[in-house]
C-alpha cells in the first residue's frame, strides 16, 4: 500500500516535468500560429505572443490574394524532394548491395572509396566552384538533386540491413540460376521495404527542409525552395522595417481592401503556410526517423 | 568402360564447377555495374572537389579558373592566420562544440533516463512526439521562433518582462540562445537513441536490484547509467572529432547573419560561406582547407580512442 503511494506519487512527478517540458516543444509552434493570426493593433500594443489581443485573418487574405511565389516555392521543393528522395534511394540501395555480398572482391575498396569523402573534403569552395562553372549546375533543379544523390551514411544503414537477410535466399535463387540483379530486384529490394521507407523519408525530410542550395546557387525566384523563400522574406521584412525606422515614419502597413496587415504578421503568416503542412504530416512518420538511427553497430 | 564412366564423372563436376565459376564471373560484372552510378557520382561531387582544394595555394581568378589560375604559395594562409579572424572563429567553433557536447549528452541521458521511468504509454508517445516537433522544423523555421521571442520591438521576451533589450545588438547572450537551441532541436532525437539502449536493458537486472534494497537513484546510477557508458562515449569522442565543424544552420539562421553579433556567432562555416558570397575564393578556400585537415586529423584521433574503448563502435 506504502510503496503503491509511493509509486503513484514519483509517476505524477515525472509527468509533471515531462509535461512542462514538452511545453518547451509545443508553444513556440503556438507562437508561431497565433503570431500569424495576430491583428495590427494587437501587434502594435502586445507584440507577438501566444494568445492575441484580436485575431484577424487579413494576413492569409494578403498572401492569397498573391500566392503565386508560394505556389512556386511548392512546385520546387515538392518536385525536388520527392526526385531526390526517389532517386538518392535507389542509387544508394543499388551502392549497397554489392557491398553486402560476401563474395565481391571490390568490397573493401569501395568502402573506402565511399567513406572517404565522410572524413575529408574539399571545402564549400571548390565545390561551388565545379558545380557552377564545371557543371553549369547552378540556377537549374538539378543543383537540389545531384550532389546531394548518395549518402554514404545512408549506404552504411542500407547494406547493414542487407547483411541481415537471411541467407537461404541468395543461395536457394541462385541454385534456380538467378543472376545477382534479379535477386536484386526481385526478393532483395521487396524484404526491405522498412530501411527503404526509412532512407526515403529522410532524404526527403532534408530536401524538404533544404534552404542551403538556393542560398548558394539559385538566382531566379521561381526556382526557390519554400524554406529559403522564407528565410529572404523574414531577412527582407526586416530590411523594409529597418528603412520605416530610418525615415522615421512608423511601421508600414500593407493594404488589403479594408482590412490591413501588419508586414511582420504576413511574414509569420507565409511560415505557417510555407512550413505547415509538412510539420502536420512529418511526425507521423515518425518511427521511420527513429529507426534509421537505432539500426545500431553500422560499421564502415 | 569402366574408364569411360569413371571420365564421364569427372567432368561432369568439373563442368559444373566451370559454369559455376563463369556465372560468378557474370555476377561479378553485374555487381560491379550496380556500383557505376554512386562511383560517377562520388568522383564528380567528393573527389573532383577534394582535387579543386589546390586554389587554396592560388591566386583565384574567374578567366583562370581552378587549374589556370597563377600559384602564389601560401599567401592566403597568411593572410587568414595574421587576421584576428582566424582566432575568433577558431575560438568560437571549438568553444560552442565543447559546450554542444556537454548539454547534447546530459540532457539527453537525463530526458532518456526519466522518459524510460513513464509508465504510460499514451503519456510516452506524447512526450516523444512533441520532442521530436523540431526535428521536423528546418533551421529557417526555427529562426522565425527565436525572432518572435528576441525581436526588440515586438518580441515575446521584452513584452513578457518589460525589459528593452535589443537581442539581435548584443552579443552577450548568443551564447546561451544558440547552445539552448542546438539543445532543443536535438534532443528528441538523441534521446530516441539512448532510450532504445535503455530499453535493451534486462529487467531482471532492475528485479533483482529491487530484492536487494536498492532505490530507484541507485537503480539508475549502478545499472541504467552504466548501460549507456559506450553509447555515450561514442558520440563525445565523434563529437571531439567533429570539433572544428560548426553547425551552418544554427549559426547562419538563428542570428540571421547579423554583422553586430559577429564576435560571439561567426564559426568557421558562416565565415566560409561569406568568404564565397563575397568572390573571396583564394583566401576562403584556404580556410576551408585548414579546416578539413585538422578535422581529418581530430577524428583519426578520436576514432582510435573509440577503438580502445569499445572497438566495436569504432567508425573504421
Amino acid at each position: 500500500m506504502l510503496k503503491n503511494r509511493a509509486y503513484y506519487r514519483s509517476q505524477a512527478i515525472i509527468n509533471v516535468v515531462m509535461v512542462l517540458i514538452s511545453m518547451l516543444f509545443v508553444l513556440p509552434l503556438i507562437l508561431l500560429i497565433s503570431s500569424s493570426l495576430t491583428d495590427a493593433e494587437a501587434l502594435k500594443d502586445g507584440g507577438y505572443s501566444l494568445i492575441p489581443r484580436s485575431f484577424s485573418l487579413a494576413a492569409y487574405q494578403s498572401i492569397f490574394s498573391n500566392p503565386q511565389q508560394i505556389i512556386d516555392g511548392y512546385k520546387t521543393t515538392i518536385f525536388v524532394s520527392v526526385t531526390a528522395a526517389l532517386a538518392g534511394t535507389f542509387v544508394m540501395c543499388l551502392t549497397a548491395y554489392p557491398l553486402s555480398r560476401s563474395y565481391f572482391p571490390m568490397k573493401k575498396v569501395y568502402n573506402w572509396f565511399i567513406f572517404f569523402p565522410m572524413l575529408f573534403s574539399g571545402g564549400m569552395i571548390p565545390s561551388y566552384i565545379i558545380n557552377t562553372q564545371y557543371l553549369n549546375l547552378d540556377n537549374t533543379y538539378w543543383i537540389y538533386i545531384l550532389p546531394a544523390l548518395c549518402s554514404t551514411w545512408n549506404v552504411i544503414i542500407i547494406k547493414t540491413f542487407f547483411l541481415g537477410l537471411p541467407n537461404e535466399i541468395f543461395e536457394s535463387a541462385k541454385i534456380d540460376g538467378a543472376s545477382e540483379l534479379s535477386i536484386f530486384f526481385r526478393f532483395v529490394l521487396p524484404l526491405s521495404k522498412p530501411v527503404i521507407a526509412t532512407m526515403a523519408l529522410t532524404t526527403l525530410l532534408g530536401k524538404w527542409n533544404d534552404w542551403n542550395t538556393a542560398l548558394l546557387y539559385i538566382r531566379d525566384t521561381e526556382l526557390y525552395s519554400l524554406q529559403y523563400l522564407l528565410q529572404r522574406i523574414l531577412r527582407e521584412a526586416e530590411f523594409i522595417k529597418q528603412m520605416s525606422y530610418n525615415t522615421e515614419i512608423n511601421m508600414g502597413m500593407i493594404d488589403v481592401g479594408s482590412q490591413q496587415a501588419a508586414p511582420e504578421v504576413i511574414r509569420y503568416a507565409m511560415c505557417i503556410v510555407a512550413a505547415g503542412p509538412a510539420l502536420c504530416i512529418f511526425p507521423f512518420f515518425q518511427k521511420y526517423f527513429a529507426k534509421g538511427l537505432t539500426v545500431g553497430s553500422v560499421k564502415g | 568402360m569402366s574408364s569411360l564412366t569413371k571420365s564421364m564423372k569427372q567432368s561432369a563436376p568439373e563442368k559444373a564447377l566451370r559454369a559455376k565459376r563463369g556465372a560468378q564471373r557474370k555476377d561479378i560484372m553485374l555487381l560491379t555495374c550496380m556500383l557505376l552510378p554512386s562511383f560517377i557520382y562520388y568522383i564528380v561531387f567528393h573527389y573532383l572537389p577534394m582535387c579543386g582544394i589546390v586554389i587554396a595555394f592560388k591566386d583565384y581568378t574567374y578567366s583562370g579558373g581552378m587549374f589556370g589560375s597563377d600559384w602564389n604559395g601560401f599567401k592566403n594562409f597568411e593572410y587568414f592566420f595574421t587576421s584576428t579572424d582566424a582566432w575568433v572563429i577558431t575560438r568560437n567553433t571549438i568553444l560552442y562544440n565543447l559546450v554542444a557536447i556537454v548539454s547534447t549528452v546530459t540532457t539527453n541521458v537525463a530526458i532518456a533516463l526519466v522518459l524510460f521511468e513513464v509508465s504510460s504509454r499514451k503519456a510516452l508517445k506524447y512526450y516523444q512526439t512533441t520532442m521530436l516537433l523540431p526535428n521536423f522544423m528546418s533551421w529557417v523555421v526555427v529562426s522565425y521562433i527565436t525572432y518572435a521571442l528576441f525581436d526588440y520591438d515586438y518580441g515575446v521576451i521584452n513584452h513578457m518582462f518589460g525589459t528593452d533589450i535589443n537581442f539581435y545588438a548584443e552579443p552577450v547572450y548568443w551564447p546561451f540562445i544558440l547552445s539552448f537551441v542546438n539543445v532543443w532541436k536535438g534532443i528528441g532525437m538523441g534521446s530516441v537513441m539512448y532510450y532504445a539502449a535503455l530499453m535493451g536493458i534486462d529487467t531482471e537486472l532492475f528485479e533483482a536490484a529491487k530484492i536487494d534494497g536498492a532505490n530507484k537513484w541507485q537503480q539508475i546510477w549502478h545499472i541504467s547509467i552504466p548501460s549507456l557508458k559506450n553509447i555515450m562515449a561514442v558520440l563525445i569522442i565523434m563529437g571531439t572529432g567533429n570539433i572544428f565543424r560548426g553547425d551552418f544552420g544554427l549559426f547562419y539562421q538563428i542570428p540571421m547573419d547579423v554583422g553586430n553579433l559577429y564576435s560571439v556567432t561567426d564559426v568557421i562555416d558562416t565565415y566560409v560561406y561569406r568568404g564565397l558570397s563575397g568572390g573571396e575564393y583564394g583566401s576562403t578556400a584556404a580556410v576551408g582547407l585548414f579546416q578539413s585537415v585538422v578535422g581529418l586529423f581530430t577524428i583519426i584521433c578520436a576514432n582510435s580512442v573509440v577503438k580502445k574503448i569499445s572497438p566495436e563502435s569504432a567508425m573504421f
